[in-house]
């Protein structure tokens, strides 16, 4: 769990190195169509359902222009949504109010309460974490930055992410090390471990003591500085207009009563 | 104790980000005026190992619940409150941003319940006038528990009040606040011993950490990071070595808390928050407002009798009808894209 959790994180950064439409995007259209997304699904009321599901469009849209694999976006969804599942999970035990009849079958408000924070947790974990997978961290960084977000805590948050990587790769040759030296149960016991992590740590701080005096050395002030320009193109402006558009359409407007009543009247 | 989107309105999520990024642009500030630079790598180190750290849970005894620690006075106690406050802060957002632990509108909420109570209540008003100037290790211990429970407990009061101010969810104030607060408790007691545990380890291996510190500058430069960080490593896996043994499976307080809470047999809607004002916009707006399936208020007047007037089937099936088709296209789109950029490729 902890070791898979670690290295998803290590693939989903290797994922937002792609390029494609999406990628390309300026990492602030991302960050604020996302934040308005996120915002939008949420103001829906408790027993929302048909107006979530044209929402669906976004995440399906970004899945398919950047190429980023379904399965494990679903998979890391899955991972987390214990919470959500707990959280409703007692909503039909609870709420037994019947809601709708439809040919005999009774819904209760628990089910549709239940059902309404499932779409909402899928919508707002899955945009997250389509955010990363289309932007790399440092980008977002660099545009939380932008965003008016102070320096030195932008500069803290790169160094966070930069430790976690250090410490995996380390990680991962250590056990390695240690599996191969070990023989059935013997040798990886506690001893072992609390020896190995202990070595590891030291490591990883040497190294960051290395990498920042190698920083001083260069002139590092407290900031990190980078190469990386943010530019607000047409096609960002048109993304974001395209997606206010869209947010909007969608809450405001019974877009599945609409087409239900249009395609019930063509019958 | 993460805050999760879900529970939250628009505006509650938007009110606490404002108190949240008040304090991150405050405690930034402060921190370029009083450090030296020597501080930021350290404040990272800490921050990948309260990471690791938080990603433990365990079991907290007699209540079948788990929680994982804060780690918030710790890094107070050793950072002081402004690097220790923008610590917790990085590491809710990674965590956020990584594995969608909360979501991104309810990670203003998570840093304020994590970080602004232990880091600028709990250890200035709490832990400090306790401890004092004689630092033993049982006055730590006391100073680190009762430090630990004020800040689980105001954490605690406060997911309450967000949740109320929400109008998520029914229960009434006081019954919430019964059923968190003493949950809370006991993880308050179970953090402040980790922290005193922590402290006083770190304390026995490297003393000079402790001496002579100032409030705003508990890092001198003369204190190589190096053995502070030993001391860390330490305390790192001895607390990951003697959790991962209490690690469970189980939902942590919250989520323990928030099951008995949803979704009670009456509900109420209560015209509260940004929610119900967006949606009598959206009443006003809708262009066809006398439609089935999807509106709250006629469930709810469904439900006012006992064995009320339930939805007819003939609105259901349109609405039904209409989710159909729209799953169907959302689905197609995705598939024609695909299909479009495999050939393009």
């Amino acid at each position: 769990m902890f070791d898979s959790e670690y290295f998803n994180l290590g693939y989903l950064d290797t994922l937002s190195y792609k390029d494609t439409l999406i990628h390309r995007l300026d990492p602030r259209t991302k960050l604020v169509a996302t934040l308005a997304f996120i915002v939008t699904v949420v103001s829906f009321p408790k027993y929302e359902i048909a107006g979530l599901l044209p929402f669906f469009l976004f995440p399906v849209l970004l899945f398919t222009l950047s190429d980023i694999p379904v399965k494990f976006i679903l998979r890391k969804v899955f991972l987390v949504s214990s919470f959500a599942f707990f959280v409703g999970v007692f909503n039909p035990l609870l709420d037994r109010q019947a809601v709708y009849e439809f040919y005999g079958f009774t819904i209760s408000g628990g089910w549709v309460s239940f059902l309404s924070v499932m779409l909402k947790f899928f919508l707002t974990i899955t945009s997250a974490l389509l955010l990363v997978a289309t932007t790399s961290f440092p980008g977002v960084c660099h545009a939380l930055q932008k965003l008016g977000m102070p320096g030195v805590f932008v500069t803290q948050l790169l160094f966070l992410y930069r430790y976690i990587f250090v410490l995996v790769e380390e990680t991962m040759k250590v056990v390695r090390a240690r599996d191969m030296r070990s023989f059935g149960s013997k040798g990886k016991g506690m001893k072992t471990f609390v020896s190995l992590i202990g070595t590891l740590f030291l490591r990883t701080i040497e190294r960051a003591e290395r990498i920042y005096l190698a920083m001083l050395s260069r002139g590092f002030t407290g900031t990190i500085h980078t190469s990386r320009t943010c530019s607000f193109s047409i096609t960002d402006a048109a993304f974001l207009a395209t997606a206010a558009g869209a947010l909007y359409l969608f809450r405001m407007h019974d877009v599945v009563g609409y087409l239900g009543r249009l395609s019930m009247g063509t019958f | 104790m993460h805050m999760a989107d879900a529970l939250l309105s628009p505006a509650v999520g938007a009110a606490f980000w404002a108190g949240t990024l008040g304090t991150i642009a405050y405690c930034s500030k402060k921190l370029k005026e009083t450090m030296d630079e020597k501080l930021i790598p350290v404040m990272g180190v800490l921050g990948a190992f309260i990471f690791a750290a938080q990603m433990i849970n365990f079991m907290i005894p007699g209540t079948g619940s788990s929680g994982h620690i804060g780690g918030g006075m710790i890094l107070a106690i050793i950072l002081g409150p402004s690097a220790a406050f923008l610590v917790m802060a990085s590491v809710l957002t990674v965590q956020a941003f990584f594995f969608a632990d909360g979501g991104l509108l309810a990670l203003g909420c998570n840093i304020w319940n994590l970080g602004i109570y232990p880091c600028f209540i709990a250890y200035p008003l709490v832990y400090k006038p306790l401890v004092k100037s004689e630092k033993t290790p049982s006055r730590i211990t006391i100073a680190a528990v009762i430090s630990g429970v004020v800040g689980l407990q105001l954490g605690a009061f406060s997911v309450v009040l967000e949740t109320m101010l929400s109008g998520m969810s029914e229960l009434p104030f006081v019954s919430f606040l019964f059923l968190m607060q003493p949950i809370h408790l006991g993880i308050g007691l179970i953090e402040g011993f980790v922290t005193a545990g922590v402290i006083n380890f770190v304390k026995a291996a490297r003393p000079e950490i402790f001496e002579g510190v100032t409030p705003e500058h508990q890092l001198s430069a003369d204190v190589s990071t190096n053995k502070i960080l030993v001391g860390l490593l330490i305390v790192a896996v001895l607390t990951g070595g003697a959790l991962s043994w209490f690690s469970s499976s189980n939902p942590d307080g919250l989520e323990w808390s928030v099951e008995k809470v949803f979704g009670r047999p009456e509900l109420p809607q209560k015209g509260r928050g940004i929610a119900s004002a967006l949606k009598s916009i959206q009443e006003k707006t809708a262009f066809l407002p006398d439609y089935g399936f999807k509106k709250p208020e006629r469930a709810e007047k469904a439900k006012s009798g006992p064995s009320g007037p339930l939805v007819e089937s003939g609105k259901s099936v349109s609405g039904i009808v209409g989710s159909a088709i729209v799953l169907a296209a959302v689905l197609l789109i995705g598939v024609v894209i695909r299909a479009l950029r495999r050939k393009s490729a």
